[in-house]
């Protein structure tokens, strides 16, 4: 039944010259299973988003990519534009951050779902067309989609313009979904509304479903598994309740701790100390080591592989014992 | 209820804040040009090139504005010189614009050696002062209207390449356009259907500016010998030819007056395009 769909081996990107390359992402491997959805957390800045656009194939040419993007067995790397475009769209598709920029605001609505629909399916009837465009609306719940086909962007609010950005993404029934912060400009409300759209669409479609957030709630609601990176790498990665309920790194550790909790009482909410380094700064070694609590000589000299700990998860850390009782230590208090 | 409250408002429609007093000027100007251009066969007036009164006369109630050195009348001149200098700046700004669209927008979209290749000829040709450039091809080409219309397209088209450019740089950095090659649109796709139709209005702002600018060009040329041949009735040859009888200021006035209307015209025009199309100008 569940079949692997993607599969990333040791990605690294690089920006930069080859005389000073810096690693934007390094030896991320993940793994995606058909009906699946995979949390890719992190902060702003730690690669999350650039992992997304290196499988899309859509970083700039000067941007040297390595290892292996494998969707369904077959990989993506080095493929020519021609063929990745006609994968984009068709097999795997995404949706944007921000819904307000997103969209044509040139174009209705209508004619930009009825765009994504032409692309793949050239010589397509105008009249087929319409239908499955209004198929499509009627699919991400927009209420009077026959009007809202003729209307351009800007008459329809940030949830719907989000919806209709799904709609196009679903306009051919992608194998992949990847959905990059879906709900950050939106407002909370709104933010469940789509979460709850994307979870039903993935569950009808069994699509893969690749959610990039740094929302830990939102992830935690609906992945099955999760990624947790940091500048770059990736520290922890497993199931969701392995990694949320022990967590074996300290930046998942402080990631979790830094969450308000509406049955706590807090004086005052919890920060992991510093800030993410920046490209061309970041650590030798384990590169969390100048934020981490239990950061020891060897983080300084060697660094971390990811390795299976007792929750079932794998994590990159030296001390990942010493972490996760830490954490439980704290959660008992 | 609510329909008797919107009436009223629906049926005053607010004045458009960019139609301002020059702008309707320019309008008028423009609509009587080009109404002159089409109709000019149908007004009572005098042939332009046959002699129908004695030379040099001064303006009177037969002829308005005058007579020339052969006695044509000097209004009848005007108004069919219209047709000239319309229609060539007409063909000088469509071509330039098409052509220098199409070479910026392709450099704007692939970058790299493209651009590089296409903007640096944009330089070169920007770099000669345009009158001396559209003189020196006119005079390679051979004098004529024809070829001074050449020599003004090659003028013309880099100031629309550099503007194209400019504006598809700035469009295709959009986040639309990513989700556009996200959805598997092609290069072609992407271009033409999500960066082009907004990077148009500063053209389309530019080339009603220049408009008045090509009409100027090509008198002057004619008025040097470069463009229209006599007896056509062009304005810049028109003056040309006025310029020799310094006491009969009508020969000159005439299409002198018709020269700066249709320059103040389309820039009144292209103000209020301006206005209206680039919401930051304000």
């Amino acid at each position: 039944m569940s079949a692997l769909l993607l599969e990333l081996r040791n990605l690294t990107i690089s920006f930069g010259t080859v005389a000073a390359p810096l690693d934007v992402v390094r030896d991320v491997s993940l793994s995606l299973e058909d009906g699946k959805t995979l949390g890719l957390v992190g902060e702003s800045g730690c690669g999350k988003s650039i992992t997304m656009l290196a499988i899309m194939g859509l970083l700039p040419e000067n941007v040297r990519v390595s290892g292996s993007i494998k969707l369904r067995g077959v990989e993506l790397l080095g493929q020519s534009q021609r063929a990745l475009t006609a994968l984009r769209g068709k097999r795997m598709a995404m949706i944007f951050q921000d819904p307000m920029t997103s969209l044509n605001p040139v174009m209705t609505v209508g004619e930009q779902l009825g765009e994504a629909i032409t692309i793949h399916n050239r010589g397509m009837k105008r009249q087929d067309r319409q239908e499955r465009a209004l198929a499509l609306m009627r699919l991400v719940a927009i209420p009077f989609p026959d009007r809202r086909l003729l209307q351009y962007p800007h008459e329809l609010s940030g949830g719907m313009r989000q919806r209709v950005m799904i709609a196009i993404a679903m306009a051919n029934d992608p194998e992949l979904l990847i959905a990059d912060e879906p709900t950050t400009a939106l407002d909370v409300t709104v933010q469940a509304q789509i979460m709850e759209l994307l979870q039903r669409l993935q569950a009808e479609r069994q699509m893969g479903l690749m959610l990039i957030s740094h929302d830990l709630g939102v992830v935690g609601d609906i992945a099955d598994e999760v990624a947790i990176m940091y500048a770059g790498r990736i520290c922890e990665r497993g199931t969701v309740d392995a990694v949320f309920d022990a967590p074996h790194h300290p930046y998942t550790h402080g990631l979790l701790a830094s969450l308000p909790q509406i049955d706590h009482t807090v004086d005052k909410l919890v920060a992991i100390p510093g800030s993410l380094p920046s490209l061309s700064a970041r650590p030798q070694a384990c590169r969390f080591h100048p934020r981490c609590f239990y950061a020891q000589d060897i983080c300084r000299r060697e660094e971390p592989q990811l390795r299976p700990v007792e929750s079932g998860a794998v994590a990159a850390c030296h001390f990942a014992e010493t972490a996760v009782a830490a954490h439980r230590a704290e959660a008992e208090a | 209820m609510a329909e008797n409250l919107t009436l009223p408002s629906a049926r005053r429609r607010e004045w458009p804040s960019w139609l301002k007093l020059p702008v309707l000027v320019g309008i008028a100007i423009i609509a009587f040009w080009i109404v002159a251009c089409i109709s000019i066969d149908l007004w009572p007036i005098d042939d332009p090139i046959e002699m129908v009164a004695k030379r040099l006369t001064p303006p009177s109630a037969d002829h308005w504005f005058g007579t020339d050195a052969l006695g044509r009348d000097v209004l009848s001149r005007t108004l069919h010189g219209a047709r000239f200098s319309l229609m060539m700046s007409c063909a000088v700004i469509v071509f330039a614009v098409l052509i220098g669209s199409f070479v910026g927008a392709i450099a704007g979209y692939m970058g790299g050696i493209v651009d590089g290749a296409a903007m640096r000829l944009v330089d070169i040709t920007l770099s000669f002062p345009p009158i001396l450039l559209a003189m020196a091809v006119t005079a390679s080409l051979g004098p004529g209207l024809e070829n001074a219309a050449i020599a003004m397209i090659i003028v013309w088209w880099p100031v629309y390449a550099r503007l194209m450019r400019g504006q598809v740089l700035s469009v295709k950095s959009r986040e639309h356009v990513e989700a556009a090659t996200a959805a598997g649109a092609s290069h072609t796709r992407t271009l033409v259907k999500h960066i082009l139709p907004l990077s148009w209005s500063p053209i389309l702002i530019n080339a009603t500016m220049d408009f008045g600018q090509v009409v100027l060009l090509t008198a002057s040329l004619s008025f040097i010998g470069l463009g229209a041949s006599p007896p056509t009735p062009e304005w810049g040859s028109m003056i040309s030819e006025g310029a020799i009888h310094f006491y009969q200021w009508w020969i000159c006035a005439g299409p002198g007056v018709a020269i700066l209307s249709v320059v103040l015209g389309f820039n009144f025009l292209g103000d209020g395009l301006r206005d209206l199309l680039d919401p930051r100008s304000k």
